[in-house]
């Protein structure tokens, strides 16, 4: 353990190239994943939050459910929509990046989704007269609810990014975990702890560890922020 | 100074005709029939629960009446050119000079016209100093001078006042109450809520008293303090709890 814990800083301290490429690769898919899950969840859950339609109740439960949608379930999902059987098996997308932007995509979307709808019901009901008043309409006050609602919302979206950087199995079955292509920090920790090789998973894993530390404090502090500056 | 007004269709006076509203079967206003004429200032009184913040949001077009009918002059049955101040206004998660040009924005005057418009609400108002500051963040009475001050760059012909003051000091009530007057000097209606007997008197032209979901008084205010009709209303000018 020592040693796997000495190699782990000397690849940090001497940036090694591969460790590097994981990096890299891990935060582009998951930052595409996040900002994919926003551009669609943030308009989705606010539609959803202000509309009135049969069947809401049961959109809104399935959402919240998959939330908790298991990675493997996820990745599942996108494998067989890419397999060159499926649907969508003529892209060639299987065992890309962009594969697996897409499983954290589905993985994340749920939480945007659902977190969104809530907080912005929430505003709603707070807003809607004095809105209606100043002359917004239901639709015209979305973006005003979004911007209003922020503060949550950014805690919501580092909770999803939190959890698409964490997870193994939607990236594992739908990027196959090939070197210097689709492996990341997390597939990355599984193999070389098989391996044997700790050195190089105690590095990943430090690294991960201060991704997530560093995200909370951002989500704490942006907090504490607008509780000071916004009221 | 006094307000330019572009030359909008005028909307006053306002009719309502046995107007309603009842909430899951339970009539909560009723038989309301009454004219708005312009330039006037309405005071609407009457007992907690009496009726008076609903029909402000009847009158408004916050809510649609469930029985009887609302008409601007103009035919449409809910006017443009209106503002309302409410009992507890909501301000944006914005700075104080922000959240006077979101009004603006939405009737999608341009940048430049609506900061001039904007620093001259701010001026008028007493709130230059504050401009750059959250609106959350300011006292009761700046966040109440602040939703006036919203309300006025609106450019309204008639604003309804929600018990304004209901929340503030005596100081801060007369300040706000002569910033209510200006709104009348330049010509915009008023039509405000209160159950404070005081500012009813010092305001009021007209006055409209609610008793639990009916408009029992519309008398003009010397009338209405010189000698009531009702039993309920002397008995609420006498400051007898009144349900
Ligand atoms: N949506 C609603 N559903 C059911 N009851 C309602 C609804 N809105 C208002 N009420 C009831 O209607 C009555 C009149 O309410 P309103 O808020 O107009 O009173 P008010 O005269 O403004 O009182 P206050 O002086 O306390 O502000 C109250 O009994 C209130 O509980
Ligand atoms: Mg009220």
């Amino acid at each position: 353990m020592d040693g796997a814990l000495g190699i782990a800083l000397g690849l940090i301290a001497s940036g090694d190239p591969a460790l590097m490429q994981i990096i890299m690769l891990s935060l582009r898919v998951t930052l595409a994943a996040v900002a994919i899950a926003c551009a669609i969840g943030l308009p989705l859950g606010a539609a959803l939050a202000l509309s009135r339609f049969p069947g809401r109740g049961a959109v809104i439960v399935v959402f919240n459910a998959l939330m908790g949608l298991p990675p493997g379930v996820a990745g599942l999902l996108v494998y067989l929509l890419l397999s060159r059987s499926g649907p969508l098996g003529g892209l060639a997308l299987l065992f890309t990046p962009t594969a697996m932007i897409l499983a954290q995509t589905v993985l994340i979307l749920p939480i945007v989704v659902s977190l969104t709808r809530s907080v912005v019901e929430d505003l709603w009901a707070e807003y809607r007269e004095q809105l209606l008043s100043l002359g917004a309409g239901r639709w015209r006050a979305v973006p005003t609810l979004l911007w209003d609602g922020r503060v949550s919302l950014l805690t919501g979206v580092l909770a999803g990014f939190g959890r698409a950087s964490a997870e193994v199995g939607a990236v594992l079955i739908v990027g196959g975990n090939i070197a210097g292509h689709t492996r990341t920090m997390t597939t990355a920790i599984t193999l070389e702890t098989s391996r044997g090789n700790l050195g190089l998973a105690v590095a990943l894993g430090i690294i991960l560890l201060a991704l997530t530390l560093m995200l909370n404090a951002a989500a704490w502090g942006a907090g504490q922020w607008a509780r000071e500056r916004l009221g | 100074m006094t307000a330019i007004y572009e030359p909008a269709p005028a909307i006053l006076p306002l009719t309502l005709e046995n107007m309603g509203y009842s909430a899951g079967g339970v009539p909560l206003l009723s038989g309301v029939t009454l004219r708005i004429p312009a330039g006037r200032r309405l005071i609407v009184m009457g007992a907690n629960g009496a009726g008076k913040s609903l029909f402000l949001r009847l009158c408004h077009g916050l809510i649609d009446p469930t029985a009887g009918r609302r008409l601007w002059a103009t035919g449409a049955a809910r006017a443009e050119a209106q503002a309302m101040v409410f009992q507890r206004p909501v301000l944006l998660r914005r700075t104080a000079a922000a959240n006077l040009e979101y009004p603006l924005a939405l009737k999608g005057i341009p940048p430049h016209p609506r900061r001039e418009s904007v620093e001259r609400a701010m001026a008028r108002f007493g709130l230059s100093a504050l401009a750059d500051r959250p609106a959350r963040l300011l006292s009761g009475g700046e966040q109440q001078r602040l939703a006036l001050a919203r309300a006025w760059v609106m450019r309204p012909q008639i604003l309804f006042l929600d018990e304004p003051t209901s929340a503030l000091d005596p100081s801060a009530t007369r300040m706000i109450e002569e910033m209510v007057m200006q709104f009348s000097d330049d010509g915009i209606t008023l039509v405000m809520s209160t159950h404070n007997l005081g500012q009813a008197r010092r305001l009021a032209q007209d006055v409209a008293f609610l008793h639990r979901g009916q408009l029992l008084e519309h008398q003009t205010a010397e009338t209405f303090f010189a000698g009531p009709q009702t039993p309920e209303a002397r008995a609420f000018l006498a400051g007898d709890l009144v349900w």
